[in-house]
């Protein structure tokens, strides 16, 4: 009797619920169509040697090389496309499509082209392309035209020679030139590909489909599934990988990836979750790569209003005090963050550029000590012994345990008298109140900066100055500093290295001083690598170029 | 018959416009979607264009409107995080949604509906309370910590079954399947198991409530009077009897095991529906998430009229009821 209402269930279905036996015959003749010729291929693919697959948060979100400035989406397409110039994993400048380059006077550029390149399409590679594709960057819609802002217009000499003529003499040329990347004059022009669109409107060619020169191929795209990539046979140059096949698959929950990475079902992931680097470390077949992001965290206040939003009828904002803002410096523990809170895996700084970029002052990045008292008494000083409340805005899924440091803020400040609410939010809500878009609504808020070319003019113009045609667009305190206002246009157009640095250091050393902002660390990059990798290079960018992968 | 349902669709037509007015009411709370689309080197100008292209410089009345204007053409605007029209995004990953929410309801009335009676009629044997105790796990256990063990056991430990994604997926006729192939299948395994572990739980609990109630009944002793066997009498007046309850749950739940997709997509990066809302939520794709909340509103519609139909097919009783009604 035990086994019977099993067995004789049917019957009982069979005369009561229809419902019930549409799901089971459905559930059949799905089981019975046989089709296993294809999903054992696929399998097999996926089992062979030297696939390479790997995994982040968040897919790609479209292939047109001139949307979406962010950081995987800038990576995919530097598999794909390639520009004059290349960065390489450790950030130097190789030739790509220009063999050679000189300056042949303030602002003009001479470029020498690769002979014999073709695209994925077979055309050749020439003059023209570069034309097409600056007329192309320079479309309404584009979110790469700050990459060539200082191009004033490129002329064709030749077919493989081109001039570049700056608006200005552009120290950073050849540091923004790497994400301009060229595309197929003819195959734009085939496909009516050269408006661009976000998508948002309309659904575009070039957002869907590749033609670039680079060294891997488009085999597939399926959204949020799988982007899957093949070498380019015949890209001009030797290729250091040995990969025959590449799958980038998002997977958006963090434990998920983990255990993706650890049932060899993916090759690499990032970025490891803090908590989960040491239970990787130790385990067989995966090893955890890390090292310093580009990526400087720090804190800002809103100087710019004459009465704080949290303090209304006082008719004060304490914020344009430099001695309260130093406080605020003075009251912060970094080293209990760095310990506690990022389990070591940060650096912190005291600038607002981080190592590896262009500009970079070893010699200034102390940070102003620790010590709450001297902090009291800066505030005491300032006229706010008992110190004050404030609004401490905050992004709670965008960096790094973003909302756990600004938790450990808050008894910090409380020791000096400052009573902080905390206002963590997702980062949707968290930008658009610090933008522009709510007229900057924050008074102490924090955000993470990389600087899109490398260089120290690009924090300069957009953090910490304020007048200029799109200047400050994230100088959501609006700090501002006549000297530093000067220098930073003064920075944009000087060519002489030496002068361009002491320029840098100058504005530099005038904002640590002023307190502008309070940097407080590099995220570090924490990559899992399984034992299928013989070699892989972590970019500071924390993405994967397939360049540098080699498998075992 | 036509009447009734006539007049249910109209109802859903009420339901949608009104979950689509809220469902816009609340996008003015989730952020800007400007930010994520043109990059943190944008400036100010370009914004402002972006914003203005996407018509979200516009008052919330004129928003809504558009939308609904629209969507009444079958035309919900273009994604902004995958840039293509949201229909072709959401026939994309129908499909995936609905075949994981398939095998789980099959698994759940498939599993649940025995261990029920099984229950029902041994209410005080050790396997029964052993199975009512284990069923307690899976109403009370959240759904991410379950899809999360299962991997970590299946997955990391054993290593019979993939971790995530839908794997070898097999084209039949344009519907990418998993169900046709053993490979195929065994991606479906553990995101199939974990989304319908609280249903198979809930169904079994309900039919053994059922049974009780049922077995005690007066027409289940005349039955046995008549000197019926038991399984004439379990499975042909006990268990028949129990369904109408059953049918409306199970239809509901398929409901909420669409709605609960969410949280089992995302945790096996499946890609169906559940995943593209969750991450349009995250991107502020505001077209997607209107479109998905419509969607689901308008499955939970149909899905209520036919259970509605199905009672009477299964309950005599009530098209007795109603001897005027012409159907």
């Amino acid at each position: 009797m035990r086994v019977a209402p099993r067995l004789r269930l049917g019957l009982g279905i069979e005369s009561g619920s229809i419902f019930t036996l549409i799901l089971v015959l459905a559930l059949v003749g799905c089981g019975s169509s046989e089709d296993t010729d294809q999903a054992t291929n696929t399998t097999s693919e996926i089992a062979e040697v030297r696939t390479f697959r790997y995994s982040t948060s968040g897919d790609i979100l479209g292939l047109d090389p001139y949307t979406h400035n962010e950081g995987p989406n800038n990576a995919m397409k530097d598999n794909l496309y390639e520009g004059l110039v290349h960065r390489a994993y450790d950030l130097s400048l190789h030739p790509a499509l220009a063999t050679d380059w000189e300056q042949t006077d303030p602002l003009t550029w001479r470029f020498n082209l690769r002979k014999g390149v073709k695209f994925h399409n077979g055309n050749a590679f020439t003059a023209d392309d570069v034309l097409t594709s600056l007329e192309r960057i320079r479309m309404p819609n584009s979110s790469m035209t700050f990459a060539v802002a200082a191009i004033e217009k490129i002329v064709k000499i030749d077919d493989h020679t081109i001039d570049i003529i700056t608006r200005y003499p552009d120290p950073t040329l050849l540091l923004n030139l790497p994400l301009f990347w060229i595309m197929d004059k003819e195959w734009l022009e085939e496909n009516d590909g050269m408006d661009i669109q976000e998508g948002a409107v309309v659904s575009t060619f070039a957002n869907l489909n590749v033609n670039g020169t680079g060294p891997f191929i488009l085999q597939e795209w399926v959204p949020d599934t799988r982007t899957v990539l093949v070498p380019n046979p015949d890209w001009w140059n030797t290729p250091r990988h040995n990969l025959n096949k590449a799958i980038f698959q998002p997977i958006a929950n963090n434990s998920t990836r983990v255990a993706a990475l650890l049932s060899g079902d993916i090759d690499l992931m990032y970025p490891v979750p803090l908590q989960d680097i040491a239970r990787l470390e130790s385990s067989p077949g995966v090893s955890v790569l890390q090292g310093p992001e580009l990526r400087v965290i720090f804190l800002g206040f809103d100087q710019h209003r004459d009465e704080l939003l949290d303090m209304p009828g006082s008719g004060k904002n304490p914020f344009k005090d430099v001695r309260v803002r130093k406080a605020f410096y003075q009251a912060i523990d970094i080293e209990a963050i760095h310990r506690v809170v990022m389990r070591k895996a940060s650096k912190p700084t005291g600038l607002m550029i981080a190592e590896g970029n262009n500009g970079f002052q070893p010699d200034m990045n102390e940070r102003f000590p620790y010590d709450s008292g001297a902090a009291k008494k800066l505030l005491a000083d300032a006229g706010y012994p008992n110190g004050f409340s404030v609004t401490f805005d905050c992004p709670n899924d965008r960096y790094v345990n973003d909302e756990a440091i600004c938790l450990s803020i808050i008894p910090m400040l409380k020791r000096i008298g400052i009573d902080v609410k905390l206002n963590a939010q997702t980062k949707s809500l968290h930008f658009e109140k610090i933008s522009r878009t709510q007229g900057y609504n924050t008074s102490f808020y924090m955000l993470g900066w990389t600087p899109g070319s490398y260089d120290a003019h690009n924090p300069l113009v957009q953090l910490m100055s304020l007048d200029g045609e799109g200047q400050g667009t994230w100088n959501s305190g609006r700090y501002t500093h006549p000297r530093i206002e000067e220098l930073t246009d003064l920075i944009g157009g000087e060519i002489d290295v030496d002068k361009r640095n002491s320029m840098i250091r100058e504005a530099f050393r005038i904002h640590q001083q002023d307190v502008g902002h309070i940097p407080l660390h590099q995220q570090a990059l924490a990559w899992g690598v399984g034992n299928r990798v013989e070699e892989v290079k972590q970019r500071p960018q924390n993405d994967v170029d397939l360049r540098y992968v080699i498998m075992k | 018959m036509l009447a009734y349902i006539v007049r249910r669709l109209l109802q859903s037509i009420l339901v949608l416009i009104a979950v689509g007015f809220i469902a816009f009411s609340l996008f003015n709370f989730v952020g800007d979607p400007i930010n994520n689309m043109v990059g943190v080197e944008a400036t100010d100008a370009e914004r402002d264009a972006a914003r203005k292209r996407l018509g979200l410089d516009d008052p919330f009345p004129v928003q809504f409107a558009r939308f609904a204007a629209n969507a009444v053409q079958g035309n919900f605007g273009q994604s902004y995080r995958l840039s293509i029209p949201v229909e072709t995004a959401i026939a994309e990953r129908l499909p995936a949604t609905l075949e994981l929410v398939f095998v789980a309801a099959v698994m759940a009335l498939a599993i649940g509906v025995p261990l029920g009676v099984y229950t029902g009629l041994h209410r005080d044997g050790a396997i029964s309370r052993m199975l009512l105790t284990a069923s307690l796990i899976g109403i009370s256990l959240p759904t991410f910590l379950i899809g999360i063990l299962l991997i970590l056991v299946f997955s990391v430990w054993l290593g019979w079954l993939p971790s995530f994604g839908r794997g070898a997926t097999v084209d039949l006729w344009g519907w990418e399947t998993n169900l046709a192939s053993w490979e195929g299948f065994k991606s479906i395994i553990l995101p199939a198991v974990t989304l319908c572990l609280f249903q198979l739980t809930l169904l079994m609990r309900l039919v053994r409530a059922e049974m009780l109630e049922v077995l005690r009944a007066d027409y289940i002793k005349f039955a046995r009077a008549r000197g019926l066997t038991n399984r004439a009498i379990h499975f042909g007046h006990a268990l028949k009897n129990t369904l109408v309850p059953v049918i409306t749950i199970t239809g509901l739940q398929i409901g909420s095991l669409i709605a609960f997709a969410i949280i089992t997509e995302t945790v096996f990066q499946w890609p169906g529906m559940g995943l593209l809302f969750l991450q349009a939520i995250q991107f502020v794709d505001i077209p997607v998430m209107a479109a998905y909340l419509c969607l689901v509103a308008f499955i939970f519609v149909v899905i209520n009229l036919v259970v509605d139909l199905l009672y009477y097919v299964i309950d005599p009783r009530l098209r007795l009821d109603r001897p005027g009604q012409v159907f």
